[in-house]
């Protein structure tokens, strides 16, 4: 497996062999991986492949059995939630988790909880509407009254104030429409890109993800069975078969090659 | 007259269900927890206040004793909270109810042992002052209570919707997972919303102690206190300062104008009502999650 990256950039999180656990029931196996600074890195897999469990672990929410999890240097498994924000990683949960009973604004500075420089969560709210013109028009607004979009919006606009060195993204084109799933995903990239954020993505639609995305991981029950950079997973047979919905001719045996083995197993 | 006397004696009382129901709710939307020693804390914020402020205790200035006695009730409310219910996290709720039934027990003897069972009330320099509006004879400790009931809300509200901390105890009530994600620090906050409630139940057993007498039994208030919460809507502080008001003032009333007895059902009586009528309180604040 290659673990090359065209412009080598340092890596900032390192995560060797996690495990975690549902109580009894082991959700993530011994997996390794690795995000390089200013990169956007996607985790692909089907439904409970483990994914979101692997962000819970890197946020502190859950906490691993085992391995290590090294960020910038720390190692921060095992850490409580709030001093793993503080340390510069923000989880934006899956399914827009906002704040339902108050208001926009609100939920927005929220986000900056971990900060106290008056001045620049001033900026940085400027920043994050400059981004989302339409949060500022509804800033007023209870949040629970948003468009579906509009929650993804400002859960990513919220986890934006803690100024965050890597964002871990979890399913953010759940639920909504393909136009505005190919919105959210070019606000990602001009994040990434503007604001050096470096981004951790996990998704099912595999296709933006990996449009968007430098590097990519693809798990199944709890595992990493494929890594790659974005463009070799986009070309590669098993990926476009089995995550990009991509039809195979029928080879001569008749059978189509779903009801074949995977490559990796 | 007759009526308005009535009135005003049944909102001042009402002041005080509607405290205690205040730190019923302020728990029960942060931790979503219902802690039924509140009453029992009310009581304990009382006797401690006795214990600084009467000649037969220490006897300390009555200016002293009242701000000791709710610093001390609201650091009591964050230890209980941060040395025992912290690890009950994950338990059944019904587990967290009989932990804090058992609380109240053991708060209730306590202070009996402690301040004896006899009742006892309050020393206060406005003890036994009355004003009089045309006809309407009021206690000073009742008006008292009216104005410190109006001046606690409305800090409690700024508190809330103005300061970083308010925001962050809503948010954590609202969303707790969203919350943990933002750095808020669920569990510290949890432990000062219980600090908060006992500040309050320590306000409110400070009021009733200084309208007449108290005694180690006088935590089983907080049932009717709960009956007004429930009438609010459980989730709403607002909502439980109107159902303790309503309690209060029917009580009085249908004592003097109904048959006897009407008077100790009555409260239950209306929260029957609502919750035939509007299941989820006067100021019911439910609402669905988008997917």
């Amino acid at each position: 497996m290659s673990n090359q990256s065209k412009n080598k950039t340092e890596v900032i999180l390192k995560i060797d062999n996690l495990e975690s656990y549902y109580g009894p029931i082991v959700a993530i196996r011994g997996v390794s991986l690795e995000v390089r600074e200013g990169q956007i890195v996607t985790v692909l897999g089907a439904n409970g492949a483990g994914k979101t469990t692997l962000l819970k672990t890197i946020s502190g929410v859950m906490d691993p059995e085992k391995g290590t999890i090294s960020f910038l240097g720390n190692q921060i498994q095992g850490q409580e939630p709030d001093r793993v924000v503080r340390s510069g990683i923000v989880h934006v949960p899956e399914g827009r988790e906002i704040f339902p009973i108050l208001s926009v604004a609100e939920n927005i500075e929220l986000g900056a909880y971990t900060k106290s420089d008056k001045a620049s969560i001033a900026a940085d709210l400027e920043m994050v509407y400059s981004y989302f013109p339409i949060l500022k028009e509804r800033r007023s607004q209870a949040a629970g009254t948003l468009s579906g979009g509009q929650q993804q919006m400002l859960a990513i606009g919220r986890g934006l104030m803690s100024r965050p060195k890597l964002m871990l993204l979890d399913e953010p084109s759940l639920g909504l429409s393909p136009l505005l799933t190919q919105e959210i995903f070019e606000i990602i990239r001009r994040l990434n890109q503007e604001q050096k954020v470096t981004m951790m993505l996990v998704e099912q639609n595999a296709k933006v993800a990996l449009n968007a995305a430098d590097y990519g991981y693809v798990m199944e029950l709890g595992r990493i069975v494929m890594e790659d950079e974005a463009e070799t997973l986009n070309n590669s047979k098993d990926v476009q078969e089995f995550y990009l919905g991509v039809n195979q001719e029928e080879n001569q045996r008749g059978q189509k090659r779903w009801k074949q083995r995977k490559t990796w197993r | 007259m007759d009526f308005i006397q009535l009135l005003a004696s049944g909102l001042a009382n009402g002041c005080v269900y509607g405290l205690i129901a205040l730190g019923f709710v302020l728990i029960y939307k942060a931790t979503e927890a219902v802690n039924f020693a509140q009453g029992d804390f009310m009581m304990l914020g009382a006797f401690i206040c006795v214990g600084f402020a009467n000649e037969d205790f220490l006897g300390w200035s009555f200016w002293t004793a009242v701000p000791l006695s709710i610093f001390f009730m609201s650091v009591f409310g964050y230890l209980f909270n941060w040395g025992v219910l912290r690890h009950m996290f994950g338990r059944s709720q019904t587990a967290i109810v009989i932990l804090t039934i058992a609380l109240g027990f053991i708060l209730r003897f306590a202070a009996g042992t402690i301040w004896s069972h006899e009742p006892v009330s309050l020393e206060t320099p406005y003890a036994g002052k009355d004003v009089s509006f045309g006809g309407v004879v009021l206690g000073i400790d009742e008006i008292l209570g009216v104005i410190v009931t109006i001046i606690l809300t409305i800090s409690l509200f700024i508190f809330f919707s103005k300061t970083k901390l308010g925001l962050a105890m809503q948010a954590a009530s609202q969303n707790q997972l969203a919350a943990y994600y933002m750095g808020i620090p669920v569990k510290r906050i949890q432990s000062m919303v219980w600090g908060l409630s006992g500040a309050v139940a320590a306000v409110a057993g400070i009021l009733f102690a200084s309208k007449g007498a108290i005694d180690p039994s006088a935590g089983l208030l907080g049932i009717k206190a709960f009956a007004a919460a429930a009438i609010g809507g459980f989730g709403s502080l607002p909502g439980a300062l109107l159902g303790g008001l309503i309690i209060g003032i029917v009580e009085p009333l249908s004592s003097r104008y109904a048959p006897p007895g009407v008077s100790q059902i009555a409260p239950y009586a209306i929260l029957l009502v609502v919750l035939i009528f509007r299941p989820g309180g006067i100021f019911s604040q439910t609402q669905k999650k988008k997917v």
